[in-house]
């Protein structure tokens, strides 16, 4: 339903909703996936995003996400000297991907550790966005909403497992998905919660047996 | 309220014996479970940045990412400072604006949507010229912020606000009805007559497609601002002398929606179809990215 601040907003840094805004939320989203300060990116742009953007800035919005900026931020335009500045290295490369969204952007991060993300999002207008896939697992999130992103071993009551955990503490799902790379492998559930969830929480989900991992991805 | 009629949100406003605004803000405020000045304050906020877009895009030398536009607020503004202006200072002021948020836009410079990126110029133009000649405080402005997004709530719901989905009557053609509505409020005009307003700034800019050279939000989208909120000023104008819109607003909010329907997509923001592919409007692209699209 909309409101109010749908027709008179977002503050925005511009040209273009979908080209900037959009944008700079993918990149805020992988850096957040990331977890850590990134030292070194390479951005793919498909599509639309690949013919366009350096007249849409598309460019300066990824990286000034990268670096955690918000899209009001209006350092944007000079995202890419602050990123030299700090040491961070980045290159664009256009690449069609095949069945993407035409407006994709798929950024591999790294940090000066070395750990990796590889996170693909479409911005899909108004500045809303998609991240279709991280570590080339395919998921479907919006970045509304806090969410889970949980690696567990593919066994039978894993989703009632994390579910009822969730439910015990009061957390709502309000989307979820499930997805895996063979039948007794690893799966990868992706939860969409309201509002936000405690650390303690995480801590009884990670000490599941079957769990890998739990990422809990804030909402941009 | 489901805001899927003018006509409801002005019989309502006229029920109830207060401005479109006053009413959308409480309504507003009881969905999001929050206090009116917390809303307030957030709409308030958007009004600051609205200014500082004025004033940004004012600069002389500034020019888009792209290199294809900058410099036109500045320009017009000379103009109506030296009196030189042939429509008279409200009119001189309203275009200065429009372009100056308009090309800050272009120059990624800090806006606010209104309803859309591409047609943020033409609101905070007509508010902010309006307040000037009238002395109007902010807190009227704000308000009057209410009003038009109500309008814009209607336009998105009934038809569309996307010139992907409906062309630039969309974005273009909203903003103005939106800023028409709300210059009748402001200027102590009838629900009634915002709801006239709204109708006529909508007609006149029906069918207007969506043509960006080279799919950027600059040629012709500046300029459209310019005459966007022209428009919105000969409408509230109209309105406020008691001349009516023959058809409702509601009717021709339909209207642009059959007509976005019909469209076709080559002019609806894909860069394919009207002034984008004129010989001139293919050249800029080719010198934007190095290849016509």
């Amino acid at each position: 339903m909309l409101q109010v601040f749908d027709i008179i907003g977002p503050i925005m840094i511009g040209p273009s909703s979908s080209h900037t805004a959009g944008a700079v939320r993918i990149g805020k989203y992988a850096r957040s996936i990331l977890g850590t300060e990134p030292k070194e990116a390479i951005i793919y742009f498909s599509g639309s995003f690949s013919k366009t953007y350096k007249g849409h800035g598309t460019d300066k919005a990824v990286i000034a996400g990268i670096l955690g900026m918000e899209t009001d931020d209006e350092r944007i335009p000079i995202s890419m000297e602050i990123a030299t500045e700090m040491g961070v290295t980045f290159s664009f490369v256009e690449k069609e991907i095949d069945g993407a969204h035409p407006n994709t952007a798929e950024i591999v991060l790294k940090d000066a550790k070395g750990n990796q993300a590889v996170v693909q999002g479409a911005s899909v207008g108004g500045g809303n966005i998609v991240i279709n896939q991280i570590n080339g697992t395919e998921v479907s999130i919006s970045g509304k909403s806090d969410t889970l992103i949980i690696p567990h071993k593919d066994e039978p009551g894993m989703i009632a497992a994390v579910s009822n955990i969730l439910a015990w503490n009061g957390v709502n799902i309000h989307g979820f998905s499930l997805c895996r790379d063979q039948k007794g492998g690893t799966a990868v559930m992706t939860i969409e919660i309201d509002g936000g969830i405690e650390e303690k929480v995480n801590q009884v989900i990670l000490a599941h047996p079957h769990i890998l991992g739990c990422t809990i991805l804030k909402a941009i | 309220m489901k805001y899927d009629s003018i006509a409801e949100l002005v019989l309502m406003a006229e029920k109830q014996k207060t401005s479109i605004g006053a009413l959308v803000l409480k309504d507003q405020a009881k969905i999001a479970e929050t206090e009116e000045s917390v809303l307030f304050a957030t709409m308030a906020r958007s009004l600051e940045v609205m200014k500082d877009s004025v004033e940004k895009g004012l600069d002389k030398d500034k020019r888009s990412a792209s290199g294809l536009t900058g410099g036109d607020a500045y320009k017009m503004k000379v103009s109506v400072d030296a009196g030189k202006n042939i429509c008279g200072k409200i009119f001189g002021q309203a275009m200065v604006k429009a372009l100056a948020v308009s090309q800050t836009n272009a120059c990624m410079g800090r806006i606010v949507a209104a309803p859309t990126a591409g047609s943020c110029g033409i609101l905070p133009s007509a508010l902010l010229t309006i307040a000037e000649d009238r002395g109007l405080s902010d807190d009227e402005l704000t308000m009057a912020l209410f009003t038009a997004s109500a309008i814009g709530m209607v336009v998105a719901n009934q038809a569309s606000i996307a010139g992907a989905e409906g062309g630039c009557q969309a974005e273009c053609g909203a903003a103005s009805a939106m800023a028409a509505a709300a210059l009748v409020e402001v200027c102590g005009g009838t629900p009634k007559q915002s709801e006239h307003a709204c109708a006529i700034a909508l007609k006149n800019i029906l069918g207007l497609v969506c043509d960006p050279v080279a799919g950027l939000v600059e040629i012709p989208c500046i300029k459209r601002n310019a005459a966007g909120v022209a428009n919105a000023f000969v409408a509230a104008e109209l309105a406020l002398a008691g001349i009516e819109s023959a058809i409702p607003a509601d009717e021709v909010i339909w209207a642009m929606k059959k007509i976005g329907d019909a469209m076709s997509s080559s002019l609806k923001e894909t860069a394919e179809g009207g002034l984008a592919i004129t010989p001139t409007g293919k050249k800029l692209c080719e010198q934007v990215f190095g290849c016509s699209k």
